[in-house]
């Protein structure tokens, strides 16, 4: 059995798949990876099927110890990783031999590095996900973001990913190896993070007057320290709301920008409450959710309005991209 | 105050009283019995506006769903008088689910909503439990005794579970209860508080950030992780709370662990 050994966990490094949908009935948001586009392609780079479970880092990476090696890929963002003492490539397969141990430390650009390894990540699924809901302390390891000394067993690699590789792991090495597989670099260039988010109108954007509409399009937020998978809160002018009434709760869709009173917006993300009684101003477009995934408190951003068709083509046209077999350079 | 249409907002009527909103590219409101210029200003009060009758059609529409789910659809999220259905951009369109949608909401009576549990929650009312009882008692100018009773002595309805997994929003909450939800929020509200907010009232399965004020805890656990049940309670749901002593309810806390 290969095992990761958590040596330090990183500031908040949680176990994630694409996340449980199904259960709103229940009251149950998805979670899953922040920016799924960068777990999807990270799997694959090692031969995984692109929904298995990987590790999710979040601002601050931790140091894991492989003492039977394993097949290996960073995605996301840059956390500065070295294999050893040497310098790992994000977006590139590599292998640690036994006993080697990867260190990541602060991040150098966005919010969240993933690391997935080949076999992906054994854990038992809640609801048909190995996503971690932190919140509610359910799925992942033991509900919660990985602590030091943690010990979690790499899956056996599957005979889909070998498939995807192209090449068949056993002769290569029963420990994983993946070759250097490495994603192409306009591939990056077309999924790049934004920080002019694309949004259609929500649900209730006729509650709020031209001026408010106004202030909302035309000014640059900040992202507040406080933002996390469930919300990402902003600050910056506050969008005014009407003086009275009060909303029926409601099912909230993902990255809905409600206002609560007070007028500073909040994107519900991920780990989202699946109802909510505030009015929403707007809604981020699917194709822009993972740049979402990789916002950092006082990042700046914008807002832009595309229309519905716009937002659907954008997403259809991503998803093909991912689809398509020209991702990798073998 | 005006209503007026913004750019690219897209309402719909639909025949009998139910009107189709997009709410993002991959979802979309259906709402039932509240017309869309019923908005801010001129609105009636909010407890007025949830009627059982929208409620049950949001069950029945939730009902017909999931025994017959519609090719596409990925999630739904019931509340009191709105289904919201997420669905796969890549195999679904807005217009298109409408349409389907429609041919379901004509069969809405053909529905058969599952017989509903009677569920009796113990609770503990006051002291470390309940930090706003005695503030309630004094807005509403009752004493904690009758505070307990109006709570205590009315059968609930699970109109939806939402926020966090397992939260059911029950009503109707007595009239001598009905108040305001606390204008700061607690930042961690322990689970099993039983909370009041308007005219609902409702448990917290998890200790989360909330907002309601609360009146008493319960030693039971609304969800479970490892049970088949997952939640104690479903939608559709009656409940009653029982009152119960400090002794009593650690009893039980040992008995649930």
């Amino acid at each position: 059995m290969r095992v990761i050994d958590v040596q330090a966990p990183g500031l908040l490094t949680t176990i994630q798949d694409l996340g449980r949908e199904g259960f709103g009935p229940l009251g149950v948001s998805p979670s899953g990876a922040a920016d799924a586009i960068s777990l999807r392609l990270g799997n694959r780079l090692v031969g995984n099927a692109e929904g298995a479970a990987g590790l999710e880092m979040t601002l601050l990476g931790g140091t894991f110890g492989f003492p039977e090696g394993a097949g290996l890929a960073l995605s996301g963002s840059d956390f500065g990783a070295t294999l050893d003492g040497k310098p790992v490539e994000l977006w590139t397969a590599f292998e640690a031999k036994p006993g080697q141990v990867l260190r990541m430390g602060p991040t150098r650009s966005g919010a969240r590095c993933y690391l997935c390894v080949r076999g992906g990540i054994e854990v038992k699924a809640f609801l048909g996900s190995t996503s971690t809901h932190i919140l509610s302390g359910l799925g992942g390891h033991e509900g919660r973001a990985l602590k030091k000394g943690d010990v979690l067993t790499i899956g056996p690699a599957s005979m889909d990913g070998q498939k995807r590789t192209g090449r068949n792991a056993c002769s290569t090495g029963g420990a994983g190896m993946v070759g250097r597989r490495r994603l192409a670099a306009q591939v990056l260039e077309k999924v790049k993070i934004r920080k002019v988010l694309r949004v259609t109108s929500g649900p209730q954007s006729d509650w709020f007057p031209e001026s408010a509409q106004k202030i909302f399009y035309e000014s640059t937020y900040r992202v507040a320290e406080e933002s996390n998978r469930m919300g990402i809160r902003l600050q910056g002018v506050a969008i005014p709301t009407a003086s009275s009434g009060e909303m029926i709760s409601e099912g909230v869709a993902l990255g809905a920008i409600q206002v609560p009173e007070g007028g500073l917006p909040i994107i519900l993300f991920v780990e989202q409450q699946t109802t909510g009684g505030y009015p929403k101003i707007a809604n981020v477009i699917s194709a822009d959710f993972h740049s979402l995934g990789q916002l950092r408190p006082r990042d700046e951003i914008r807002f832009e309005r595309v229309d519905w068709e716009t937002a659907r083509a954008l997403f259809v046209e991503q998803e093909k991209l991912l689809a398509s077999e020209e991702l990798f350079l073998e | 105050m005006g209503v007026g249409y913004t750019f690219a907002s897209m309402v719909r009527a639909a025949g009998g009283g139910e009107r189709f909103q997009y709410a993002s590219d991959q979802s979309l409101l259906v709402y039932f019995d509240t017309p869309k210029s019923e908005s801010r200003a001129q609105a009636r009060p909010l407890q007025s506006r949830i009627t059982l009758q929208a409620n049950e059609k949001v069950r029945r529409l939730l009902r017909l769903l999931e025994l017959e789910p519609a090719a596409g659809v990925r999630n739904l999220h019931p509340a009191y008088c709105s289904l919201l259905i997420k669905f796969d951009p890549l195999r679904m369109e807005h217009d298109k689910l409408e349409a389907i949608l429609r041919g379901y909401l004509e069969r809405l009576d053909e529905a058969n909503l599952p017989e509903p549990q009677h569920v009796e929650i113990p609770v503990c009312y006051g002291g470390e439990f309940g930090p706003d009882l005695a503030e309630v008692c004094a807005m509403r100018g009752i004493t904690e005794a009758q505070a307990i009773e109006l709570h205590a002595s009315v059968e609930y309805l699970v109109y939806f579970l939402g926020f966090v997994p397992g939260f059911a929003y029950l009503g109707e909450l007595s009239k001598e209860l009905v108040t305001p939800r606390l204008t700061a929020p607690r930042k961690r509200v322990p689970a099993g508080s039983v909370g009041i907010a308007g005219n609902q009232t409702g448990v917290y399965p998890f200790a989360t950030p909330g907002g309601w004020r609360l009146l008493g805890r319960t030693p039971v656990k609304m969800f479970r992780a490892e049970s088949d049940g997952l939640s104690l309670l479903s939608i559709g749901d009656r409940v009653r709370f029982a009152p119960i002593s400090a002794e009593r309810f650690v009893e039980l806390e040992r008995a649930c662990a």
